[in-house]
């Protein structure tokens, strides 16, 4: 019960932050659409659905990455992670709170991005929105934890999208393909290792 | 010194058995005999991997520092083996099928996915301050990867059924005795090749740590910081007869 307390309130600090600053948030919503229409562009006339989702699964992951590279600003900027660290929590809460922070950006950059895709693009149906809810688990995970091994690097934002790219592969293609059962076997793999792991690498941070 | 000879002695004799022995592929012709190669190299590529992940585990387990140096060489080798995998298959794709590069091959988009992963682990490696972060760092990541080659592979099999209307079915090892016979031979020495060229990185980079030590203390002892010089410790007989 105190772990889900404290990660719930770590979770809503950063909600908190964001809702204060408004630097996030708004930068995806307008990267995601400035996207879509740089793949309108993009898109010879006449291409098939596949393609079009193709381009949504393309914008969706660059704007979590967007996101992501925000994730620990905070954290970094004002060396908050010893003091994170050094709080009388378990240090998977962290992770946990971060992650339901940032799945909780992405979903309000999808609440806007989907309608955005569906009005650009082909239609919505039910079975590409469950592909992007479950894939949003998986992304916020992975990303939150390949967010807190780049802010301790030098290179930082740099890092970020080469470490999470490769690892992002298997969910464009289960997103791509509607796969909903290859992308929930990803996020319960990546979900488990992502929160066993964490605590690593904030450890000696 | 006995395994960079038995790696050599192995290695001769699986390029002779590659060249001399195997029958001639009687659909490919000569160009099939890179299989001999590519398969064991990928084969000893995911060894590397797999290796790396072991002693990433063992790190994050027992703090031993030798573990994470143990851990990086093999997936360093692990990434050599892999870009020589691109370009094996690469070349057997342009012998048989007249193009650089296919997407259709699961094992060399697996294999492109992973180098661009493991090429990260580097950039990773090297943007942190050495010390037991950057270990820790190192050795979840390093996990991480091995857990993402099964799931990667499923996704790219699965891709495949979008990307081309017909899926890619591997027809099996259909090799005749003599062809299983080298493929094996081949596959034994790239393993043994893996495990020298292991081995001699291991050393040089434990000699660049233990030449690094040295010249700190040497430095220390000769900037002639009075209290520094009580804590400097003797070193060891055999470091000083050896290095």
């Amino acid at each position: 019960m105190r772990y889900v307390r404290d990660s719930a309130a770590l979770a809503r600090k950063d909600v908190l932050l964001e809702l204060r600053a408004k630097e996030t948030l708004p930068s995806m919503l307008l990267f995601v659409v400035a996207a879509f229409t740089i793949f309108h562009f993009a898109l010879p006339r006449g291409t098939g659905d596949v393609a079009a989702r193709g381009l949504l699964w393309s914008a969706l992951v660059f704007t979590a990455l967007l996101g992501l590279t925000r994730a620990f600003v905070a954290e970094r900027e004002q060396s908050m992670f010893d003091a994170l660290v050094l709080a009388p929590c378990d240090r998977s809460a962290i992770w946990l709170g971060k992650t339901i922070a940032v799945l909780a950006f992405l979903a309000a950059a999808e609440v806007v991005a989907l309608p955005a895709f569906a009005a650009f693009f082909h239609g919505l149906d039910a079975r590409t929105v469950a592909a992007v809810a479950l894939a949003d688990v998986g992304i916020a995970s992975v990303g939150t934890l390949f967010g807190a091994m780049a802010v301790a690097g030098r290179a930082r934002e740099l890092l970020l999208p080469l470490l999470f790219l490769p690892a992002a592969v298997p969910i464009v293609v289960g997103g791509v393909g509607r796969y909903l059962w290859f992308l929930a076997l990803y996020d319960a793999i990546f979900v488990v290792l992502s929160w066993a792991m964490f605590e690593y690498v904030v450890a000696e941070a | 010194m006995k395994l960079p000879v038995l790696t050599t002695g192995v290695l001769g004799a699986a390029v002779a058995l590659i060249f001399f022995y195997a029958p001639t592929d009687s659909d490919q012709g000569f160009s099939q005999r890179i299989f001999y190669f590519h398969v064991p190299i990928a084969l000893t590529s995911y060894a590397c991997f797999g290796w790396g992940a072991w002693k990433a585990l063992r790190y994050l387990r027992t703090r031993d520092e030798r573990a994470d140096l143990e851990s990086y060489v093999a997936i360093h080798q692990g990434v050599i083996f892999g870009a020589l995998t691109l370009i094996t298959g690469s070349l057997w794709a342009k012998a048989s099928w007249g193009v650089w590069w296919t997407w259709s091959e699961n094992q060399l988009v697996l294999f492109l996915v992973l180098f661009l992963f493991y090429c990260a682990y580097f950039m990773l490696r090297y943007s942190v301050e050495p010390g037991p972060a950057r270990a820790n760092m190192s050795a979840v990541y390093a996990l991480f990867g091995v857990v993402l080659i099964p799931v990667s592979f499923l996704a790219i099999r699965l891709s495949q059924r979008f990307i081309h209307p017909v899926v890619f079915t591997s027809h099996g090892p259909q090799m005749t005795g003599a062809q299983f016979f080298t493929f094996c031979v081949a596959l034994a020495a790239m393993l043994l090749l893996f495990a020298t060229l292991y081995t001699v990185e291991l050393t040089g980079k434990r000699l660049d740590a233990h030449v690094r030590e040295l010249r700190d203390l040497l430095g220390r002892r000769l900037d002639g910081a009075p209290q520094g010089a009580a804590q400097v410790p003797a070193l060891p007989a055999a470091d000083r007869g050896s290095s």
